[in-house]
């Protein structure tokens, strides 16, 4: 019973794998071309969640591991960079994309 | 503490997956990216209380303000036709973390494998690492040298080929490979090691995005996003972080999608972007006979005044200028004298699929005047005018019968079927393809030289009096 949990345990993120591709897949594969450009940013903006596993490793780093923190530090400052940048772009973009009654009412 | 963690995390790819499902929908995008940065602001918060993280808050925080206001500062100012260098950028940022977060791993030697490993056998918690590491590496390098490129410094404007480019390519990667292997298999933290072993990998990302010519680059700027979406769902595996994992591999597999899409708009495989360029194919193509017919803006706003229908198709050109807050008042003036006025978009048109429609909608197009290749073909022949401002590769009909043209096969815009074709142009030079457009010469055609912008006004300028 152990040696299957364990099996499961190992497993388990390859089924999480699985069923994340097929979804990516399948989010995109209907888009119209006009949101390709900003769906392209949006994704970028989403991968930008590495920021939290830099956080970990930084905080992890052992204080007297100069090089550690050194390239910890520039970890997290490139993936909030990534984050913020990624959101803000994004946001300009679709922000712009605006209907013929939307921009009537206007 | 660990399950408000999880639970935190497991919103947090939710919010991640419903985001990007409204953001593939025109009337719902705009409040999907609030989704996703809901479900962003949510993960980095509830990070401060990870038990993993032992200290080191101050450097912690310094890095992420450093981070997020240089890119803040540099996201707000950027102009719309700069925009596919700037989604390389903060593309090749998020590479550079996942490969830091790799580095940060390895250089922890034994001691910090111990516990982070979590039942993981070592050899595969390090092979992940690794993996992860010479993924992102290539994916930050190669972003800067395709911003550089999409940039047009002038030292990367060029694609930078040799003899053997391949091999030496195919060797760097070799050498990479077997040094991470060695590095997962042996569970070394040797320094010279980790050192050579990035280096390579950095390199070979500049080796990669080196050749490719500027037309192509924003498919390799997709293909990119999709690496360090793959990156960073093995960096995930490495830190047992869901949110990270499940957000990774979706960018991932969307991202490799996206790029398929892209190449395949272009009449073009990813391999053959990669491993050849557009000049290779050598320019070929009949010539081509007649003389250009020109026209003054003023009869060509009164062409336009009384058509009953107007295609605009506009290109990168139309962008350069600025010219697309004009061409909108323009229109707007057409469509209140009743004239049916529609936008057609080629899919390469702009530097990315996509991004033509980005620029329209800075000038307040709204997208149901938009219409795209399949969509609008058809209705070019019963078009009174087709107005082609800054296009020219996309609407040359050698693509369709000219089989010795470089371009043939590539999908084009109708423009020719239309009874008046108006084409906007600077002068008589050939397109970015480098090759002389039958469309300019044909009968129906009338050449506007100028400046997209002053032509535009002065068509302006002609609707108006005629009120």
């Amino acid at each position: 019973m152990e040696a299957m949990l364990h099996a499961l345990e190992l497993f388990l993120p390859l089924y999480i794998l699985m069923l994340a591709g097929f979804l990516g897949y399948e989010i995109i594969s209907r888009v119209p071309v006009i949101l390709h450009t900003p769906l392209m940013s949006g994704s970028n903006f989403v991968h930008g969640i590495v920021v939290v596993g830099a956080m970990v490793v930084l905080g992890e780093a052992s204080p007297d591991n100069t090089l550690a923190l050194i390239v910890g530090f520039f970890g997290v400052a490139l993936g909030a960079g990534n984050a913020v940048g990624g959101y803000v772009v994004t946001e300009r973009m679709l922000d712009m994309f605006k209907s013929s009654k939307a921009a009537k009412k206007e | 503490m660990g399950h408000l963690i999880e639970l935190s995390y497991f919103l947090t790819a939710v919010l991640f997956i419903v985001g990007l499902k409204r953001m593939s929908h025109p009337t719902t995008a705009r409040s999907g990216i609030l989704w996703a940065g809901a479900g962003m602001l949510l993960a980095t918060l509830v990070t401060f209380l990870h038990p993993q993280i032992a200290g080191n808050y101050l450097l912690m925080i310094a890095a992420l303000m450093l981070g997020s206001a240089v890119a803040w500062y540099s996201a707000k100012k950027v102009e719309m036709t700069a925009m596919p260098q700037m989604i390389a950028v903060y593309n090749g940022m998020g590479g550079g973390a996942a490969a830091a977060i790799a580095a940060v791993t390895l250089l922890g030697g034994p001691e910090l494998w111990d516990h982070a490993a979590l039942g993981k056998p070592l050899w595969l918690f390090l092979l992940l690492a690794v993996l992860g590491a010479m993924i992102g590496s290539i994916s930050f390098s190669g972003s800067i040298i395709a911003f550089a490129k999409l940039q047009e410094y002038q030292s990367f404007r060029n694609p930078l080929r040799f003899i053997g480019q391949q091999k030496v390519n195919a060797i760097l990667f070799g050498l990479m490979f077997v040094l991470g292997l060695i590095i997962a298999l042996s569970g070394s933290d040797n320094l010279a090691l980790l050192a050579i072993f990035f280096l390579l990998a950095l390199a070979l990302g500049i080796m990669i995005a080196m050749p490719i010519g500027g037309a192509d680059m924003p498919v390799v700027v997709s293909l990119f996003n999709a690496l360090t979406g793959l990156a960073v769902a093995f960096e995930g595996y490495v830190l047992n972080n869901s949110a990270m994992i499940i957000a990774g591999i979706i960018v991932g597999s969307a991202g490799s999608l996206l790029t398929h899409l892209m190449a395949k708009a272009m009449n073009r495989s990813i391999t053959n972007i990669l491993f050849s360029s557009w000049d290779a194919l050598g320019s070929g193509g009949q010539a081509v006979t007649g003389s250009m017919k020109s026209m003054e803006p003023p009869d060509a706003a009164i062409q336009m005044a009384y058509a009953s229908k107007v295609i605009i198709v506009p290109g990168y050109g139309m962008a350069v200028a600025q010219a697309q807050h004009k061409l909108w008042e323009m229109c707007r003036l057409l469509i209140e004298n009743g004239v049916d006025v529609k936008f057609a978009i080629h899919p390469v048109a702009g530097r990315m699929p996509g991004h033509m429609n980005v620029l329209l909608a800075e000038a307040g197009v709204p997208y149901d005047l938009i219409f795209d290749l399949e969509e609008i073909n058809a209705d070019f022949p019963t078009a009174d005018v087709a107005l082609v401002i800054g296009a020219n590769d996309v609407v040359n009909p050698a693509a369709r019968n000219d089989k010795s043209s470089p371009i043939y096969g590539m999908p084009i815009l109708n423009v020719d079927y239309a009874k008046n074709v108006q084409v906007i142009k600077r002068g008589k030079g050939v397109g970015f393809a480098g090759i002389e457009n039958a469309l300019f010469f044909s009968d129906n055609t009338r050449m506007v030289y100028g400046d997209a912008q002053k032509v535009v006004a002065g068509l302006i300028q002609g609707i108006k009096e005629l009120n």
